[in-house]
């Protein structure tokens, strides 16, 4: 099993770049030698050169095509844009978008945990509900946030992002974490029951164990397609409140395109902690897995 | 081999079960009876498909029969029994996600019983694993892997171990190792040990009786008594008796259609 070559397996994403353990004790410490911490300072040296090689050429660039603001903003202007009254222009609108996504998302994957474990049960009801959910996934949520806040009720302004979000998150989640409690390991569930498990030690002792590495995974994929939706869905038809969305379509139509830019900013920096998050987590629960 | 009613631990009484298959209804096990008797050591040998395991399981209490009946100390199995009864699986079985401590404890986490340190401890130091116990399986060697998962099948002190090809995986060096072992551990104890193999020589080395089974559907072909003097060394597998016994029973194994069933 563990000599089939890696791109082979037909496995889960791994979380396991880091140092590699080895026959004694339980923490590795050669991640602190001076060698290996040496290299991976050099790899953290050279990304951060190779952002900062972007910025100012990007800027020298602009600067030397003369090129106008409005059609590509200088990364220095972006900076001071950010800066400048930024709980105003930005930080509220984070706020929002902020709610709407740990809202929807937590509706969204607890349901779509909760349904994967349930019907990975019964055969039958997985083939049965396929068709849905794959037709869930393909369609683009944030497009239903218009007919959402139609026909939602008014009042809380939020629900019909809320609602996207949990709609393009849960299947995420949903099929992510079927294919893990599909990964009966039969040998294993007959030694729990061989101790005389019930039905609910089998589940949290081996098949939910068993399957959290995919989970995780689906977890994930689900998070950024929230955070996508709930700010697809702010450019399409935000609440009052706005959201970090409304600011693009806001920032774009005045054609301020530094304090645009500042928007793109923030948005990436979310989306690169959602994954760094479940990096960390991944190595902390799924890193028997590799 | 004629053991009065009463006195056999484990009693299997004319097991058979048949599986649903694609083509029609599989025969995995026929017509099957045997005693085991308390603190014996007992070989179900066969080839691949030969029931073994099915028979095993059966006995574990993992799934029922579709005729006969299998009793222990006298008492029907219609499930797990794990006080009584302790299961190896092929291969080492461990929990990955566990570390050699949590794998070793999940039996008692299993019957929410407090954790037997006293006895875990003896038993790590025993098969050589003291200082691994916050090792992950994938951190440990194969047979590293197999002396914890002997450790825990030891550890809530079943008076039946069930072996189910339990060293099938490992090299002959490292299956030699454990089958001494195994054998050391069993002497210690009063244990009752069935143990499943497909290797004929591993069966007359640990075996007080080796049960042979003829396969599709397997059946009972004949049951050798081993008298080999105990403890068994790894030397005795290489003198003539030992190989001349080999010969008898791979005839056996190999007339599979004529099964002379030895009335026990």
């Amino acid at each position: 099993m563990s000599e089939v070559p890696r791109e082979l397996r037909d496995e889960v994403p791994s979380f396991d770049d880091g140092p590699v353990h080895h026959d004694h004790g339980a923490i590795d410490w050669t991640g602190l030698t001076s060698i290996r911490g040496a290299k991976s300072a050099l790899e953290i040296g050279t990304i951060i050169a190779i952002a900062v090689c972007m910025f100012f050429g990007l800027e020298a660039i602009l600067r030397l095509t003369d090129t106008p603001i409005y059609i590509f903003p200088r990364p220095t202007s972006v900076v001071t844009a950010l800066t400048d009254d930024f709980w105003l222009q930005y930080g509220h609108h984070l706020w929002v978008t902020l709610q709407e996504f740990f809202i929807g998302f937590a509706i969204g994957s607890t349901i779509g945990l909760v349904l994967a474990a349930v019907i990975t049960q019964k055969p039958f009801v997985e083939k049965v509900v396929a068709p849905y959910i794959i037709m869930l996934v393909v369609t683009p949520m944030l497009a239903l946030v218009p007919f959402l806040r139609v026909s939602l009720i008014k009042g809380v302004s939020m629900w019909p992002i809320i609602v996207a979000v949990a709609l393009a998150s849960g299947p995420m989640v949903l099929i992510n974490a079927s294919t893990g409690f599909r990964r009966t390991d039969l040998a294993k569930i007959a030694l729990a029951r061989s101790y005389g498990a019930t039905t609910f030690q089998v589940f949290r002792k081996i098949r939910f164990p068993l399957a959290l590495p995919m989970i995780i995974v689906g977890y994930m994929v689900g998070a950024i397609f929230g955070l996508l939706t709930a700010i697809g869905g702010e450019m399409v038809s935000a609440s009052e409140q706005g959201g970090l969305g409304r600011q693009l379509i806001y920032f774009s139509s005045l054609i301020r395109m530094e304090n645009f830019g500042a928007v793109i900013m923030i948005i990436a920096g979310l989306g690169i902690s959602i994954y760094v998050v479940f990096y960390f987590i991944g190595k902390r629960w799924a890193s028997w897995e590799s | 081999m004629s053991s009065a009613e009463g006195t056999a631990k484990l009693e299997i009484r004319g097991a058979a079960k048949t599986y649903a298959g694609k083509t029609g209804p599989v025969r995995a096990v026929e017509d099957f009876s045997l005693e085991v008797r308390g603190g014996e050591l007992v070989c179900i040998l066969g080839p691949s498909g030969c029931g073994k395991t099915t028979l095993l399981w059966a006995m574990a209490g993992l799934h029922a029969l579709t005729s006969g009946e299998i009793l222990l100390d006298g008492s029907p199995i219609i499930g797990p029994r794990p006080a009584e009864i302790g299961m190896m699986f092929q291969d080492a079985n461990l929990l990955p996600w566990r570390n050699l401590r949590k794998n070793i404890e999940f039996p008692f986490e299993i019957k929410k019983r407090p954790v037997d340190e006293g006895r875990v401890e003896t038993l790590l130091r025993e098969v050589g694993l003291a200082g691994f116990e916050s090792s992950f399986p994938r951190e440990l060697s194969g047979g590293m892997q197999q002396r914890a998962s002997i450790v825990r099948a030891l550890a809530p002190d079943p008076g039946v171990m069930l072996l189910d090809e339990p060293f099938g995986a490992l090299d002959a060096f490292t299956r030699d190792e454990m089958n001494l072992l195994l054998m050391r551990l069993w002497s210690e104890t009063s244990k009752t040990i069935v143990f499943v193999t497909h290797n004929i020589s591993e069966a007359i080395f640990l075996a007080d009786r080796v049960v042979v089974m003829t396969p599709r559907p397997g059946r009972l072909a004949r049951i050798f008594d081993i008298e080999l003097p105990r403890p068994r060394t790894v030397e005795m597998t290489f003198e003539p008796g030992f190989i001349e016994l080999i010969q008898e029973i791979k005839r056996v194994v190999e007339s599979g259609a004529q099964h002379t069933v030895e009335v026990a």
